[in-house]
């Protein structure tokens, strides 16, 4: 038996995927499967899930109702898209500067500049939230700063109310995934050749032309992976539109949490989550496809 | 990069984006003084009983909650960063090393994960843990107080099952370029398969190893997502906990705790450092 392991190679790689593929299979195929035949059933009285084929679950969530037309459960697939876009629009304009910055600072420098974008990463993903909720709330860091300023102008001044809303929901999403933006740019731009530059410039190119016909085009893989990194984990987050937008805030994710949790709902939250990883699957491939695969993200 | 020709302007920006990166730490740590119970303004450096501005960090030592939560956090983040490793280093040798039947399929569902959303997997591996006890609970007629429930032993396979991938991506990106002669030539010189995996071929792919393991560690303390779908009586973690208070009430204890999780982490970072280097 031993002797056997030992010549064949072949046996040697299926016994080292052996565990991989035994918890693969038990915690991410099974899983779905059961979500996905979940998906297909019914509500009793009770809360239990009745095992059935039915579409029912996924034509109301689409907006067809046996009431009629209802958009609800639409427009939060919809908000819950335009927000996982606009913060990573906003994530990609801050953290290019930045990466690009230390990209282009002395060499000793740039791992201390990296691990300073690394530290706020080290508290807890619940805790920065909470950071924001004591930034933003009416009576807080930010209110009093402007207050007092306004107050040394001599101008009036109405505190904002920012928390709980939209904008602070999205300020605390940009906030939570900016590291992961920035560390995969700042790989890709650190690989550029210097020689690169020196030919642009050659070539008569001005600092704009080489910035958007040599820079830009090369950290494009450190962009995909940090878009990546970025969307999938803002499309399907709940903690965040819970604590700081509120109750007026509905994502996918408050849904999914609120139909196994509250609303005892399985097959309905089960549709919606099913809904969610096909949207992001299909957003992914396309993307990555468009765009080039982002070897990066084991850099990131 | 070349270090030259920064604009002033590129400058400001960096500056300003650290200020929004560091923002919210700096008014955690701060707020960590305060002598406002309410916590909403600060209204002066606390200065009570023994421990003076220190109070709420006393108070939080004192909090049972918060350090039964610690405890079952790092129980969790231990324990899943130890197997995961393990069996992240072996598929990533596997992927990267070997050709075997399925190897095509076995690649696909190790980066799965990765592209899943969190609250989808958390929904499956709920609805999976619901079924399986459910039946078993029903199967073997077991009193109440015998049921299986959702707990630590659920929360660390589910935090085990989405660390492997991301142990396997960093473990692979390092056995890129292995050389194998090295180990055809410890087994020419009579080394059996052992002894060439722990002197030739663990001392080479090591620091890949680390890389992953630390990367399962962190991924584990900071889950809030999977966590809360799998968790169960007595098995709060700290980020479960947290959520829990801000949908209440929170007092400076919240900041006390926040300020000595980043200490405690610069602390770790900073040890690590310090190893790599020696090596």
């Amino acid at each position: 038996m031993i002797q056997h392991i030992r010549e064949n190679r072949r046996l040697q790689g299926f016994l080292l995927i052996l565990p991989a593929m035994f918890v693969m299979v038990t915690l991410l195929v099974i899983p779905l499967t059961l979500t996905v035949i979940t998906s297909f059933g019914q509500r009793d009285a009770d809360g239990n899930v009745i095992y059935t084929f039915t579409l029912e679950n996924y034509w109301r969530l689409l907006g067809f109702t046996e009431q009629g037309w209802d958009d609800l459960y639409l427009r939060i697939l919809l908000r819950s898209l335009w927000l996982a876009v606009q913060t990573t629009v906003i994530v990609i304009l801050m953290a290019y500067p930045l990466a690009y910055f230390i990209a282009r600072s002395p060499e000793k420098r740039r791992n201390f500049l990296l691990f300073l974008v690394l530290v706020p990463l080290w508290t807890n993903f619940v805790i920065r939230i909470y950071a924001w909720v004591m930034i933003l709330r009416s009576q807080g860091v930010f209110n009093s700063t402007l207050g007092a300023m306004a107050g040394l102008l001599n101008v009036p001044f109405q505190p904002l109310d920012l928390y709980p809303s939209q904008t602070a929901v999205l300020i605390g999403m940009v906030y939570e995934f900016l590291p992961f933006m920035i560390l995969p740019i700042y790989t890709s731009l650190e690989k550029i050749e210097p020689s690169l530059y020196e030919a642009a410039a050659d070539l008569y190119a001005n600092a704009f032309r080489t910035f958007w016909r040599v820079t830009v085009p090369l950290s494009m893989p450190g962009i995909v992976a940090g878009t990546i990194l970025t969307f999938i984990p803002v499309i399907g987050t709940f903690v965040v539109s819970d604590i700081l937008g509120g109750r007026q805030v509905i994502l996918v994710g408050n849904l999914v949490q609120r139909q196994f949790l509250d609303a005892r709902n399985p097959p309905f939250g089960a549709a919606a989550s099913i809904i969610l990883l096909v949207m992001t699957l299909v957003l992914t491939l396309y993307y990555t496809r468009r765009f080039g695969l982002g070897e990066e993200i084991a850099a990131g | 990069m070349s270090a030259k020709k920064r604009s002033p302007w590129l400058t400001l920006v960096s500056i300003l984006v650290y200020f929004f990166l560091y923002a919210p730490i700096i008014v955690l740590i701060v707020f960590s003084f305060n002598a406002s119970r309410t916590n909403v303004v600060f209204e002066g450096v606390v200065n009570q009983g023994p421990c003076g501005p220190f109070y709420w960090y006393c108070e939080l030592f004192r909090n049972r909650s918060v350090m039964d939560a610690t405890r079952n956090t790092l129980i969790i983040a231990f324990t899943s960063t130890v197997v995961s490793t393990i069996i992240g280093t072996m598929a990533a040798l596997a992927l990267q090393r070997y050709d075997f039947f399925g190897k095509k399929v076995s690649e696909t569902a190790l980066y799965f994960p990765i592209v899943t959303p969190e609250i989808v997997m958390g929904i499956g591996i709920l609805v999976f843990f619901s079924a399986v006890f459910g039946w078993i609970n029903t199967a073997l007629a077991l009193a109440p107080n015998q049921r299986l429930t959702m707990g630590l032993g659920t929360v660390i396979v589910s935090h085990i099952a989405f660390s492997i991938p991301f142990v396997t991506l960093v473990v692979r990106a390092r056995l890129h370029g292995f050389d194998d002669r090295l180990e055809e030539a410890a087994m020419d010189l009579g080394a059996n398969e052992f002894t060439t995996f722990r002197k030739v071929t663990l001392p080479l792919i090591a620091p890949g190893v680390l890389a992953g393991a630390m990367l399962a560690f962190t991924l584990s303390l900071d889950d809030f997502i999977i966590t809360f779908f799998t968790t169960g009586p007595g098995a709060t973690t700290l980020p479960i906990y947290v959520y829990g208070l801000l949908r209440r009430i929170v007092t400076p204890e919240l900041n006390a705790l926040s300020t000595i999780w980043v200490l405690v982490v610069l602390i770790v970072v900073a040890i690590s450092q310090w190893f790599q280097r020696r090596e």
